[in-house]
């Protein structure tokens, strides 16, 4: 019971994720092209509505969440190097087969075979790292 | 009223949605809006627990959120894309219709194109090797689209904007110098 806000929050998303066609090959390559301004739009419009709520939560902090745990606004692990090499490695991915982690799951559940390809590629990959991570500059 | 929901969205809409999955998910339950840590739950879940790689050992019940959320995404999909699917391929601006046809890809109705995703064995290498960077690099940054450039931006986190550079820099090299041979 106490997954069903996540489920809703998730369906909104991954809706959102393809009619708005952020979950589009075609739309990442016209964004990487400066094409567009359509992606651009998206990502502007969606980092400027989580600051104006994230500031408005920041009133809220210590009050009890929906679960009933005090909200507090998460924070990103220190580091130096694993910010910027892994989201390059990630962009490579991304450029190429236009699909980042969001996208994959809504395709995956629009039955295209290829993205659950790429889901189990991402699987691999995500085994990979953490057979790794301890030799990866952090 | 039925149309709104067959129609591709306009990004005053698709963004400021988006975005809001920041304060909703603090309001849930004081969580971080992003959806690649998933990969890692399930990586944990399928891991055999006598043997495997420590990282993975970790208890991923506590992660249930999350996955709730991921299971609503591949939901939300099925809805858009098989429920009320858009019947028109997706009205991209000229140049860019010129640039991928230029490539050899064509466009069908669907948001992917069959050059790539139809499933030859070539294009099962293609698409797992693409994977894979997805799966690595996100587990590395700790962090995607949604964790680093929404929800990192949105809160002011440098480690975020030193991520989403690494991501947009490797996305303008891929689509630049790889993406047009791979047709």
């Amino acid at each position: 019971m106490r997954l069903i806000p996540y489920v809703i929050a998730g369906i909104v998303f991954g809706f959102t994720l393809m009619k708005s066609e952020a979950a589009s090959w075609y739309r990442i390559q016209e964004m990487f092209h400066f094409q567009a301004f359509h992606m651009y739009g998206i990502m502007i419009s969606a980092v400027l509505t989580g600051f104006i709520g994230a500031q408005a939560f920041r009133l809220l902090v210590g009050r009890p969440s929906l679960e009933g745990a005090p909200i507090a606004i998460p924070r990103k692990t220190p580091g130096r190097f694993r910010y910027p090499l892994g989201g390059l490695v990630f962009g490579l991915g991304w450029g190429a087969i236009g699909l980042c982690p969001g996208p994959i799951f809504a395709l995956v559940g629009s039955g295209s075979l290829g993205a659950a390809v790429v889901l189990g590629g991402a699987l691999h990959g995500t085994w990979l790292y953490g057979a790794v991570e301890r030799y990866l500059p952090s | 009223m039925l149309d709104a929901f067959v129609s591709p969205w306009p990004w005053y809409l698709a963004g400021p949605l988006i975005g809001s999955m920041v304060p909703l998910m603090l309001w849930i339950g004081s969580r971080s809006f992003g959806i690649s840590q998933n990969l890692e739950h399930m990586v944990a879940i399928t891991q055999p627990s006598m043997i495997g790689v420590h990282f993975f050992k970790y208890d991923w019940r506590a992660s249930r959120w999350s996955l709730g959320f991921a299971g609503g995404t591949v939901l939300g999909g099925f809805l858009a894309g098989v429920v009320v699917p858009n019947p028109e391929s997706v009205a991209l601006t000229e140049s860019a219709r010129t640039m991928i046809e230029g490539w050899g890809f064509t466009q069908g109705i669907g948001l992917v194109p069959p050059e790539m995703f139809d499933l030859s064995l070539r294009n099962l290498l293609l698409l797992f090797a693409g994977g894979v960077l997805v799966g690595f690099g996100t587990r590395y940054a700790s962090g995607c689209t949604s964790g680093h450039a929404i929800t990192g931006l949105s809160t002011l986190q440098p480690q975020s904007l030193f991520a989403v550079l690494g991501i947009f820099g490797g996305g303008m090299l891929a689509s630049h110098l790889l993406t047009p041979f791979l047709a």
